[in-house]
């Protein structure tokens, strides 16, 4: 063909390899290794993550308990002796105190245990919650006044910590929270078997406790708000996020307004949550005037914050849906609509719930916005959904708190018991992200379609 | 008549079904109503297809062939408004099925499609059970009343598609199961269900092997008896075999239309004959 000299290239052996294969050979593995490298350090960290989490927080769902008899006398807990629990309720934890005070003594007293504690010494075992706790159980139940209560009574925070690891007698003599005597006459009791631990199911059902008392609180509160925070946010982001997409995708006219749309979508999926927050405060507790601290408050800043979420991973799934489905479809003399709804909608399924059920969860885990509308706040009360003690926006929900936001304070809180609490209080956490993972996973498979 | 009447004497074909005149279609064509002269003017404009005219025969099969890119394709959209879908194109002139302007503003694309039909180059059935996918089109335009009409239609219309035969022990299975020729004859069935009365065909063997291929065209042939079909082909062979008459497209210009037999044996136009012949395309 042309005239150029066309020089032979030299003949090389397939066996041996030239500098160029070598050399590209050596670039693949070494990405191998850095790729391989790289893994690693993520298992690595998550290995440790769920270590320090678990080793921390799977004490938590133990709890520690003494059990002794407490005589109910009617004087001491039903002063009017009509087993009215109204008027039972006059007497409060404070009376109930002594009560618990004097029947542990007289339990030790019975069973031969000697010790050189006095009264105060003793009750100080108990927790703080103990009177409330016996409390609540005589006002819910008058027929117990006048018999003999055989119930757990929750010890005291260092206790606890002491059967846990948490607290030993060297540090006890520098607690000022606890003796070695204490330590001591509870190792005791716990020999005898009158003291032990089990499961702790008050911490998922209880609401949270005052600083004093860690070995009290729960996450029932936090887990109610974060559940109605989801089904506020299920119930509006997932409609207008699936709507707006679809209108946005299949309907709205290229030009330079959608763009615009389109470009803040994306921003808005990056704006700090935080942000969110702010303009939660402003709008919806300063200027709509709904109640501070609310679920159905939460539920709207989350909403708003994971919008862009669902928008964009729905435009994603929609526009992954092949043209041709939709040509079939209008080429049969469906309306835009009908092939829509029928056809890319069904197929575009599985990744709107997976980007809906990422966008919950990553809404379950969020902190900061909530702070800024009030749901730090310390919640004894179980919120309903419908408040009956606000009268002025009754829909608006009670006061609640949220998962995170639990964890959150608890972090604050002083007492190293807090600490567990908080670790236990995020592998609930993680077990609800799991749980909607898994979930997401699973409808994935079923609504799969191939084509 | 006009003056196509006199090429109706060669082959045997129905009366005219459709009929288009002076039709442009531009790409990029912008928002807004403006006329054809006004966009001809226009420079960003892009005129895929200039001023065509062509009449469609009932119980005919009209092929449309041409190199790439000559708008044959287009020109097939056009005829039931499946360029709606595309943003920034126009089609200006006139295109009528049995005298009524299908471009009037009067008319509803969606009951249009119902009576041209369309079969595309790619087999795209519904990933939906075979069932399903045939009795799409007669459940949105309530074509069934009852629940066995609608299995009657479903019989009648696999048969039509010669696909009856293959696929009646397994109307659940997905209709994404079968091959890619059953999946074209399948495609065509739910095309037939509606009962169109025009059938555009987008190159619907070029994605098929040559058996495959045979059995399409043989089911296009039988099609004839019922529909009018209109087929886009880059195959002269397949033009040639199954078509009565035939336009030859070129650069958006339609060169030439006349019998298939004259097309292929006595091209009156030069350019007609380098494309037979392959000299050009």
């Amino acid at each position: 063909m042309s005239d150029l000299p066309f020089e032979k290239p030299p003949i090389r052996s397939l066996f041996a390899q030239d500098a160029r294969t070598k050399k590209r050979n050596r670039a693949e593995a070494r990405f191998r290794v850095y790729g391989l490298a790289a893994v690693c350090i993520g298992i690595l960290a998550l290995v440790m993550l769920l270590l320090s989490i678990l080793s921390n927080g799977l004490s938590s769902f133990r709890q520690t308990h003494v059990s002794f008899p407490i005589e109910l006398t009617a004087e001491r807990v039903d002063p009017e002796g009509n087993r009215n629990p109204g008027e039972m309720a006059r007497v409060t934890t404070f009376g109930y105190l002594p009560l618990l005070a004097e029947a542990f003594e007289a339990h030790l007293d019975a069973e031969g245990i000697e010790t050189e504690m006095d009264i105060r010494e003793l009750a100080a075992m108990l927790s703080e919650e103990a009177p409330a706790q016996v409390r609540a159980m005589v006002l819910a139940n008058p027929n117990l006044v006048g018999t003999t209560l055989e119930a757990n009574i929750l010890v005291g925070g260092r206790i606890d910590g002491f059967f846990k690891g948490r607290v030993t007698m060297e540090s006890a003599e520098r607690d000022r929270n606890v003796t070695p005597a204490q330590l001591e006459l509870a190792q005791i009791l716990a020999e005898r078997g009158d003291l032990g631990t089990s499961f702790n199911w008050s911490f998922i059902t209880a609401p949270d406790a005052s600083g004093q008392r860690p070995e009290a609180a729960g996450l029932g509160v936090a887990i109610i708000g974060s559940f109605y925070m989801m089904i506020v946010v299920l119930a509006l982001a997932l409609p207008i996020g699936v709507a707006a997409s679809i209108y946005l995708e299949e309907f709205a006219p290229k030009n330079r307004l959608t763009d615009l749309i389109e470009v803040n979508i994306s921003n808005l999926a990056a704006v700090p949550s935080i942000v969110f927050g702010i303009l939660g405060l402003a709008v919806f507790i300063n200027f709509m005037e709904f109640n501070q601290s609310s679920p159905l408050v939460g539920g709207l800043v989350l909403t708003l914050m994971t919008l862009p979420t669902i928008i964009i991973a729905t435009r994603a799934s929609l526009r992954a849906v092949p043209p041709s489905i939709r040509s079939a479809a209008l080429g049969l003399g469906a309306s835009k609509m009908q092939s829509i709804f029928h056809h890319v909608l069904p197929l575009a399924a599985p990744g709107i719930l997976t980007g809906t059920i990422i966008g919950l969860a990553q809404a379950l885990g969020e902190t900061a916005p909530l702070l800024l509308i009030g749901m730090v706040a310390f919640v004894r009360e179980y919120p309903d959904f419908v408040s009956v003690h606000s009268n002025a926006f009754p829909l608006m929900g009670d006061g609640a708190t949220a998962l995170p936001v639990q964890v959150y304070s608890w972090t604050q809180r002083s007492d190293p018991a807090f600490v567990e609490r908080a670790s236990g209080a995020i592998i609930v956490l993680l077990v609800f992200l799991i749980f909607m993972n898994a979930l997401a996973v699973m409808l994935r498979r079923r609504f799969e379609r191939r084509w | 008549m006009n003056d196509m009447s006199q090429i109706d004497q060669g082959v045997s074909v129905g009366d005219i079904k459709m009929r288009a005149r002076d039709v442009d279609v531009f790409y990029n064509a912008g928002a807004g109503r403006r006329s054809a002269e006004d966009l001809r003017q226009d420079a960003s404009a892009v005129r895929a297809i200039k001023s065509v005219n062509v009449d469609i025969n009932d119980k005919t099969v009209t092929a449309f062939i041409g190199p790439s890119g000559c708008g044959k394709s287009t020109f097939l959209r056009a005829l039931n408004r499946m360029n709606d879908t595309i943003d920034g194109c126009r089609v200006t002139g006139e295109v009528t099925l049995e005298g009524e302007d299908i471009y009037d503003s009067k008319v509803d694309p969606v009951q249009l499609r119902a009576k041209v039909g369309m079969v595309f180059q790619k087999p795209n059935p519904f990933p939906k059970s075979i069932f399903d996918n045939v009795a799409y089109g007669p459940r949105i335009h309530g074509l069934a009343q009852s629940k066995s009409d609608l299995s009657d239609i479903v019989e009648k219309s696999l048969r039509r598609a010669a696909i009856w035969d293959e696929v009646k022990d397994r109307l659940d299975a997905p209709g994404t199961g079968l091959s890619g020729g059953q999946q074209q004859r399948l495609c065509i069935a739910r095309a037939v269900a509606t009962s169109p009365e025009v059938l555009l065909m987008d190159e619907p063997c070029s994605a098929l092997d040559p058996i495959a291929t045979a059995q399409v065209e043989e089911l296009i042939d039988d099609l004839r008896s019922r529909y009018s079909v209109v087929i886009v082909t880059h195959s002269m062979q397949q033009a040639a075999r199954v078509s009565q008459k035939t336009a030859f497209f070129h650069l958006g210009d339609l060169v030439e239309f006349d019998d298939t037999d004259k097309i292929f044996t006595n091209p009156s136009d030069e350019r007609t004959e380098s494309y037979i012949t392959g000299r050009i395309g």
